[in-house]
């Protein structure tokens, strides 16, 4: 049986009606987010401190790209996925969508940027209502702005079949009764039933097993360039976020580390605590051993951070500078730019191992001191 | 874990405090107003006045509020209108005859319901589990006032061996446990009032043992080669904070809401000295009855929740 | 919006098995309760209590308040008495009869307006949390503060007792825990995944509770009040028992189990039966309770 032919891929089709910005304009601009939990203790149930979730965070997601977000467990991941998505309230810090700003009087409304931002979970068990089949549940959001009920369902139908469940089949099933990967389908076609822009997904293939996984990453890679969307990937898994991402950007309690193309990044990562995720990735080939464990140690206390660079405490190559001053993650310019907040990047930082000025770039090896 | 309890004693004290504005409260709900009550259908306005004035009704509730909590505090709770005693005297001294039969009902009670809850949560989905199961649905669904009838029925009527009303010939006064004559009158309403902490211990038991019994560290035990019953024990010691949890509650629902009882065996405590009050719309003793049953449940579940963070730390609510 | 291509690397899932018959949530329930005897046995009784309530005037023998001196405190089977009679000549049967609408009516009114008014709140206090919250659950905590015997005789106690106010006290007793066990579960059910998914897609609030949250709360709210009915109409029926609820001559087997007391030197048995109606009422209600909660926990 002949398949048609692929459609090409292409950033930005000429005349989406919703494009504001043009192809140049960042689909979402994030400048000094913030968001800190009180945490609550003692006798009379007082503030007695806050973690620091979110700290100062600032990136740009372009039209078109993947943009990978890496970290470990309580580096605030899932919290920045939600600040985007604006379902919890951010503390400082803006968010321009497509050239505007939420909320304000010149710019978008909420309302306006959930049809064009949309959240993907990752497959719980509460992910889905058990209550609704899930065409009724993919149903939901287009109801919700208007549809009507027939129209509503011929969306989740139509979607069904998009991510590969057949709704005759699948369409008046209830969660309980999917597998996982199922469910995560249909958790992709939830979120794309209100046609949104851009995607956030927060852990959306990290329960399912590799097989599994496999399809739905492939499924998401087709969507994607079918439906012309912008995502965010969030993952703690390496191997994952370099298979799908055009740029990563890493965390590190509360902070973001890195950034760059996911080729520079995986290649000639800048910031130690990179540098160390990637060495501690496992190889398939028996020959290539970890004997030490590239990084020690548990990560500081998002309470009570470190002062300075918060990753010093577990960096084979911390001096004073890195307990005095905060590294700055520097000025990002355009797509293939490659930042890492660390002290040895910044030429005038008084870092021993700090980069001159007139190299051109990072050295190829980073030798650890014993 | 000390920061916890005075925590949760502070807790404590704001519920104690609407637990005082309920029961002042209660007077209100009462049709008429409270002087009324006092006195008889024709008196004279004046009286009524005077009265008003005596017992500071003419002020302002909230006034009327806090003079009554002060006066409660330093232990005046006013006098019987019946029997004119100080009604904090009373209610003490009925308190200590219904807490005899409490005690008694949930330590009868507990010694059967622990051993066939646990039975029961050994052998879960046999035929002894699905028995037991049975009896602790019968006693959380028999009417106990019912009960108390029919053990009467079987027990003084029919057999005449027990006494079916009072508390003996001594009265309450000279109440000991030692010797029958006087014990007798207290196992028939003890029986009966312990029926349906039996059904709930009961269920506690077995839900909390076949829980714990479930868990994974019992099968490494076994593997250990841990005999049976040993096995057992330690799988009900990590159950008995949740069951006693449940008897201590018992105990202070028991000690609340005995008047059923009471009323069926004349049984001089504080069930059958509300529900005279009741009768004779002694409002002081009312008030004042409620007020202690109601803080003693407080303080009941007050040491209850300390003790089980105590014993497991596990558990520790907001 | 272009077609998509279904490639090679994507899967069109497909169990491959004939598509089969989907039951819905109600249907599962309904085929789980199908086979479990006991359950379906005690419901069988409920049914026949409440038809028999309904149809009193049918069912009877007797008027239930003709009195008669002469035919005092006869026993069961006296001529055409089948269960004797009362202290006041009264037929028991026609009046055990007729007591089961009394017995009902006071069990099922305040425990489904408690339902109602508790949910509503419960749900409102889970839903908002914050201040709100803690407002309505601490005053709801004071009311646990009291044993639901004594708060029930309290109030009808010093309302003056009769049977209107007897349903007040018993709605006020059974307020505060289905207040908590709704707000339990929509507390639960607001922080689970698939609610903010529907945040997320921008719906009002007021759409989110209807059609999230409710669905998910009405079952655990719905089996503890069926829990609840039993305890109802033991505390009802206790209540007429003290001279607190239905006022004689009306027929109800807490008052009767009252009023028949002082006979049971002469008539043990007519003396019990009362309470025996009271005790089969309540242990139905509370065995089919027990087998709705267990046909409808969704995980299973």
């Amino acid at each position: 049986m002949d398949s048609p032919p692929r459609p090409k891929l292409d950033a930005v089709p000429p005349g989406d009606p919703r494009d504001r910005g043009g192809k140049i304009q960042p689909m979402l601009i994030v400048n000094g987010l913030r968001k800190h939990f009180p945490i609550r203790g003692g006798l009379l149930n007082r503030k007695i401190g806050s973690v620091r979730a979110v700290d100062d965070v600032s990136f740009v997601v372009l039209k078109g790209e993947t943009l990978g977000i890496v970290g470990e467990s309580g580096c605030g991941k899932s919290t920045l996925a939600r600040l985007l998505m604006h379902l919890i309230p951010r503390d400082a810090g803006e968010l321009i969508f497509d050239g505007d700003g939420v909320g304000e009087q010149r710019g978008i409304s909420l309302r306006e940027l959930r049809r064009n931002m949309q959240m993907v979970f990752q497959d719980s068990y509460s992910s889905l209502n058990p209550r609704l089949p899930v065409e009724d549940s993919i149903a939901y959001g287009p109801k919700v702005h208007g549809k009507s009920r027939k129209e509503a369902k011929e969306i989740a139908r139509d979607l069904l079949t998009k991510v590969g469940l057949r709704p005759e089949l699948f369409g008046s099933r209830y969660p309980h009764e999917l597998s996982g990967g199922q469910k995560q389908r249909v958790n992709v076609a939830r979120a794309l039933a209100l046609s949104p822009r851009m995607l956030i997904l927060d852990e959306a293939v990290s329960a399912l097993d590799k097989s599994i996984e496999a399809q739905v990453l492939n499924l998401l890679r087709h969507l994607k360039r079918h439906f012309n969307l912008t995502y965010v990937f969030i993952s703690h898994d390496l191997n994952v976020v370099q298979y799908i991402s055009d740029r990563v950007l890493v965390m590190y309690l509360g902070q973001v580390v890195e950034i760059g193309p996911v080729a520079e990044i995986y290649e000639r990562a800048k910031h130690p605590y990179t540098r160390a995720l990637l060495a501690s990735r496992l190889s398939m080939d028996p020959d290539e051993r970890i004997d030490d464990p590239p990084l020690t140690g548990d990560p500081p206390n998002p309470i009570n951070p470190p002062s300075g660079c918060r990753f010093r405490t577990r960096c084979p190559f911390a001096e004073d500078v890195c307990a005095a001053k905060t590294p700055l993650l520097g000025e990002w310019v355009e797509r293939t730019t490659h930042l890492a907040a660390c002290h040895m990047e910044d030429a005038r930082s008084g870092h021993s191992r700090a980069v001159r000025a007139s190299a051109p770039g990072a050295r190829t090896h980073m030798v650890a001191a014993e | 874990m000390w920061a916890y309890t005075a925590r949760r004693i502070l807790y404590a004290v704001p519920i104690a405090i609407g637990v005082t504005v309920i029961c002042f409260g209660l007077v209100y709900l009462a049709p008429g107003d409270p002087v009324s009550m006092l006195l008889p259908p024709d008196a004279s306005q004046a009286d009524i006045e005077f009265l008003k004035k005596l017992y500071g009704f003419d002020q302002p509730i909230p006034v009327q509020y806090f003079k009554w909590l002060m006066r409660a505090a330093s232990g005046d709770l006013g006098t019987s209108l019946q029997t004119s005693r100080p009604v904090l005297a009373e209610v003490s001294r009925a308190l200590s005859n219904t807490v005899i039969i409490s005690l008694g009902a949930v330590m009868l009670a507990f010694s059967l319901a622990f051993v066939l809850g646990t039975t029961a949560a050994y052998y879960v989905g046999r035929p002894i589990d699905r028995i037991v199961t049975g009896i602790s649905v019968v006693g959380v669904s028999v009417p106990n006032y019912w009960l108390g009838i029919v053990l009467i029925i079987v027990f003084s009527v029919e057999l005449g061996v027990l006494p079916a009303t009072g508390m003996g010939s001594n009265g309450s006064d000279d109440f000991t446990l030692a010797s029958w004559s006087q014990v007798k009158y207290a196992i028939l309403p003890t029986i009966t009032l312990s029926m349906v902490p039996l059904g709930i211990i009961m269920r506690s038991t077995r839900a909390a043992v076949a829980e714990v019994l479930a868990h994974d560290f019992v099968q490494t035990l076994r593997a250990k080669g841990l005999s049976e019953l040993a096995v057992l024990r330690h799988a009900v010691r990590n159950a008995l904070p949740q069951i006693l949890a449940v008897m201590g509650l018992q105990f202070g629902y028991l000690v609340g809401g005995s008047i059923l009882i009471e009323t069926i065996f004349t049984w001089p405590g504080t069930g059958f000295l509300l529900s005279k009050a009741i009768l004779t719309r002694d409002i002081p003793v009312l008030q004042g009855a409620i007020l202690i049953l109601a803080l003693c449940f407080v303080a009941t579940n007050l040491v209850v929740d300390l003790l089980q963070t105590a014993v497991d730390p596990r558990i520790k609510r907001a | 919006m272009t077609d998509l291509t279904l490639g090679s690397n994507i899967l069109t899932v497909d169990d491959g098995a004939p598509a089969l018959k989907v039951r819905g949530y109600w249907a599962t329930v309904a085929h789980r309760l199908r086979y479990d005897y006991v359950t379906l046995f005690f419901a069988l009784v409920i049914v026949l209590i409440v038809l028999a309530a309904i149809c009193a005037p049918l069912l009877a023998p007797f008027d239930p308040l003709k009195t008669s001196m002469v035919y005092r405190l006869k026993p069961i089977g006296f001529r055409n008495f089948l269960l004797g009679t009362d202290e006041l000549g009264r037929d028991m049967l026609s009046r055990l009869i007729y007591g089961g609408r009394m017995s009902l009516l006071m069990g099922l009114v305040p425990v489904v307006t408690a339902t109602v008014l508790g949910g509503m709140l419960g749900v409102i206090a889970g839903f908002l949390g914050g201040r709100v919250n803690m407002l309505i659950m601490r005053t709801v905590d004071i009311f646990y503060a009291f044993p639901s015997v004594l708060l029930a005789v309290a109030i009808s106690g010093t309302m003056g007792g009769g049977m209107a106010n007897g349903l007040i006290a018993l709605t006020l007793v059974f307020i505060p825990p289905l207040c908590r066990v709704a707000e339990t579960a929509t507390t639960q059910v607001r922080n689970l995944d698939f609610v903010e998914a529907a945040r997320a897609s921008g719906a009002p609030t007021a759409s989110i509770v209807l059609h999230h949250v409710l669905g998910n709360v009405l079952a655990p709210v719905f089996i503890y009040a069926s829990s609840l009915i039993s305890v109802a109409i033991l505390l009802a029926a206790g209540l007429s028992f003290l001279g607190l609820g239905v006022e004689p001559p009306t027929p109800d087997w807490g008052l009767m189990l009252s009023t028949l007391r002082q006979a049971i030197y002469v008539q043990p048995y007519v003396c019990a039966l009362p309470g025996l109606a009271i005790f089969i009422t309540s242990l139905s209600f509370n065995l089919v309770s027990d087998g709705l909660r267990q046909a409808m926990d969704v995980r299973i």
